[in-house]
């Protein structure tokens, strides 16, 4: 079986939890006997052989042999704010370049898809899967490719955040316009959570049997040895409770800021890391001291790799206080780790997760009575780690991968009683 | 008679390295050194050792008739004879002069008199030592971080011994009266207050080179002649200004040296036109009326006050949590905590975080050594976690010391 699948991110050009969950999954399709091509967007500027050899080197645990990067040169980034007119990218760089780019983020959208149908001409392949929005419009593109040349290929998208989820409720018409077109073109949805096909089904009026839920998940290969061993200072002063993920208005970090201003109300020997960019950066930052918490509020930036691993080895507590959260990555990591986790009730990983505490995002008292029940309570914590290391166990990325391998079986199989029937007809 | 009194503040911070979360509890350095080694060699290259080399010229073509005052910071002095020692040694050649006073302030060039006195006395104590060490002299005039200033800080200065301060020249201080006279703060006794003429000094530090300007180009025979005009309804032109003006703000293809080499001349050409030195000032002539500042005011900026270091909500938090450790700090009595507290104080880790981006926005951002005022709070607010475990830490064990040696007898 060979999937020819287009993303936005991967590893280490990742700047949020799609980039993991890709990789992930490809892990887990090219283990249980898939092949991958995976199209990506590459930064203008950066040599494809380069670029490459980053992927490659970075993710040795997949089988060279199996997957097949394949890169496009673009100035598309994911959790790029759509609103942003082209001219913020450096004009000057890409008429040096001299590349054609588009005249907004949407025209570069189908001029790479342009550029994903010549590829789809080119390459072989029994699959298309694409990954959100911006990947949508070449899914299309290369099952129209496909068909001229004679095979009917069923294309499934896969949705790891909508623009409701991103935006709160507040989508802009074109992204929708995309994600649901692209939805509908689909041969099949996969959702990455019951709360997400919900979204799908009322907000884009999708036909619930065309959408699969596929859990994201993890693989529980132990950390390295040398972050289980470091010794972190600021445990031995601090309480650390961790939040971790972009600060924009979906991940909630003004929540966490609020909850953060309760928690020390009662315990001042508690800090409070911030770990994630975003658009609200600032105004985070600012407001932490507009709050009169600005020396217990750490922040630590966008952490990739090890680094990641670190913070939830550091943290005591990390919490995720997201307003939407399709799923929730980040959650399986902090238990990967051994650290307690607090979930919004709004979250797909909520669905999978049962040892972690959960609130609702907008209750802020709550979510404070939990990290504070979590920061007092030893037995607490001790009780909730067990579970946790024998909860992790079940956790593989190939059970989702062989959901996705039922689902490409089944999609090709259902084209192909199609056109036998079809043929029946005739 | 006019008498010019150019006063040059002569100052470098310890700036702070991005300092991480992770790194928090580690005591690791918290300053960027190889930064600071860079500027700092810059800044000499460009404008410290030529504008000392031409200001010693000037005042050996003159008998010693032009005349000017420094105040150097105590942390550019110990940059200075860390990475550039030559600065020092020319410093010293200019003091040698005796055309040349120096000044006291807060060794790290620190917003301490506000709030703490301890801490002010302390650093003005430790600028007085290192005057005396470096270049042999007992400075008589004080002037404050910035110019920060009210009745108290004269009153306060007066006390300590010196017998002038130097302050910002406001319109909202002056009300009808000019900056151009020698003032008594009021409900002092014997100090004298000098007032910055704010026209004339920042038609050099700030508009030397603004092409959009009615005076530009500015020639020395121009601002001479804006001088000799003063005759008559003044007898003194403070001229106070950052040194790093002459070749780093305003860069030599702008013509600040040349115009620099032919300003005293030129006023000198005018018979009744002198330099003196604020000390000078100060013995010359009497106080001609008593200037009540209750109010704190600063040179900076437009509004001459204090937000652009405790304007927002990112600085008062970071000011106030650093002050809030003084006890603890001194308690520990160990050298190198101390040092880095006083470090951290410095005013301009604090300027780093102003968010007011209006009519002196341009200049906040030359000089601030981070991307944007946010990450200048984070790796302070990193920084000071960092100490205060290192403080509490050595705290901790001498009060278990004391606890056993109790429990031993």
């Amino acid at each position: 079986m060979k999937v020819l699948m287009f993303g936005w991110e991967f590893p280490p050009f990742n700047t949020g939890g799609l980039g993991t969950a890709c990789y992930g999954l490809t892990k887990g399709l090219t283990r249980n006997g898939v092949e991958i091509i995976f199209v990506l967007p590459r930064t203008s500027g950066m040599v494809s052989e380069d670029y490459m050899k980053i992927l490659k080197a970075e993710n040795i645990e997949i089988d060279e042999k199996k997957i097949k990067f394949v890169s496009i040169e673009s100035i598309l980034k994911p959790y790029a704010s759509i609103n942003l007119p082209i001219k913020q990218f450096d004009i000057e760089k890409i008429k040096a370049e001299n590349v054609m780019y588009g005249e907004d983020i949407f025209a570069e959208v189908f001029r790479y898809a342009q550029e994903a149908k010549l590829i789809a001409m080119i390459e072989d392949y029994d699959v298309i899967h694409c990954h959100d929005w911006l990947t949508f419009p070449s899914g299309i593109e290369a099952k129209m490719a496909a068909l001229k040349k004679g095979k009917n290929v069923p294309l499934i998208v896969h949705v790891h955040a909508t623009e409701y989820d991103r935006t709160v409720g507040n989508p802009n018409p074109k992204v929708y316009e995309i994600e649901k077109k692209g939805m509908e073109e689909a041969d099949y949805v996969i959702a990455v959570s019951h709360y997400t096909k919900n979204i799908i089904v009322k907000h884009y009026g999708i036909p619930e049997e065309k959408i699969v839920v596929v859990h994201n998940s993890i693989d529980p290969e132990p950390t390295d040895d040398s972050i289980n061993e470091e010794n972190f200072k600021i445990k031995q002063h601090y309480k650390i409770v961790l939040f971790l993920g972009r600060l924009t208005i979906q991940k909630g970090p003004d929540h966490f800021l609020w909850v953060a201003k309760k928690v020390s109300e009662v315990d001042e020997n508690v800090r409070f890391i911030i770990a994630g960019n975003g658009d609200m950066f600032p105004f985070i930052v600012e407001e932490a001291a507009n709050l009169g918490i600005g020396d217990k509020v750490l922040f630590a930036d966008f952490l990739r790799g090890r680094d990641v691993d670190r913070a939830y080895k550091m943290a005591d507590v990390f919490v995720m206080t997201s307003i939407s959260e399709p799923f929730g990555i980040a959650a399986l990591e902090a238990m990967k780790n051994g650290t307690p986790v607090i979930v919004s009730k709004q979250s797909g990983v909520s669905e999978v997760m049962k040892s972690c505490l959960v609130a609702d995002f907008w209750d802020i008292n709550e979510i404070a009575n939990k990290i504070i029940a979590l920061l007092k309570n030893p037995e607490l914590v001790e009780t909730l780690r067990e579970e946790m290391k024998k909860e992790i166990r079940n956790f593989s990325w190939d059970k989702p991968a062989r959901k996705c391998i039922d689902l490409y079986k089944r999609a090709i199989s259902q084209i192909q009683n199609r056109t036998l029937s079809k043929a029946d007809q005739m | 008679m006019v008498s010019v009194c150019f006063y040059f503040q002569v100052h470098q911070p310890f700036r702070l390295r991005k300092y991480q979360v992770f790194e928090v509890g580690h005591g690791n350095n918290y300053f960027d050194d190889e930064k600071n080694k860079a500027i700092c060699q810059k800044v000499a290259r460009k404008c410290y050792l030529p504008t000392n080399r031409l200001i010693l010229d000037l005042i050996k073509e003159t008998n010693s008739e032009f005349r000017v005052a420094f105040s150097i910071t105590g942390t550019a002095l110990e940059q200075f004879e860390l990475w550039c020692p030559e600065v020092i040694e020319s410093f010293q050649e200019l003091v040698a002069t005796e055309a040349v006073e120096l000044l006291d302030e807060t060794y790290y060039h620190s917003l301490a008199f506000l709030f703490s006195e301890r801490e002010f006395k302390e650093q003005v104590k430790m600028h007085r030592r290192k005057m005396l060490e470096l270049f042999d002299y007992k400075p008589r005039v004080f002037r404050n971080t910035e110019l920060i200033y009210n009745n108290a800080l004269a009153a306060l200065v007066e006390d300590m011994g010196y017998k002038g301060v130097l302050a910002e020249g406001a319109d909202h201080i002056l009300g009808w009266r000019s900056p151009n006279f020698v003032y008594r703060p009021v409900n002092c006794k014997k100090i004298k207050l000098l007032l910055k003429n704010y026209r004339l000094s920042d038609d050099i530090a700030f508009r030397f080179s603004c092409r959009d300007w009615v005076g530009w180009p500015l020639t020395a025979e121009k601002f001479a002649s804006w001088i000799s005009a003063i005759n008559g309804n003044g007898v003194v032109v403070n001229l106070f200004m950052d040194y790093e003006t002459f070749g780093e703000h305003q860069w030599a293809e702008t013509g600040i040296f040349e115009f620099l080499r032919h300003l005293p001349r030129e006023i000198l050409k005018h018979p009744d036109n002198n330099f003196l030195t604020p000390s000078e000032v100060i013995e010359t002539y009497d106080a001609v009326d008593e200037i009540d500042v209750p109010h704190i005011i600063s040179w900076a900026d437009v509004e001459r006050d204090l937000t652009a270091w405790l304007g927002n909500k990112m600085q008062q938090c970071a000011i106030e949590k650093l002050y809030e450790l003084e006890l603890d700090v001194k308690r520990t009595k160990d050298e190198k905590i101390l040092e880095d507290w006083r470090k951290l104080q410095t005013a301009d880790h604090f300027y780093y975080m102003c968010t007011k981006w209006f009519n002196d926005g341009d200049v906040h951002k030359y000089f601030n050594a981070f991307d944007r005022p946010h990450d200048a709070f984070i790796s302070f607010i990193n920084v000071l976690n960092d100490l205060r475990i290192r403080v509490k830490e050595i705290n901790e064990s001498k009060k278990q010391r004391a606890y056993s040696i109790l429990g031993a007898r």
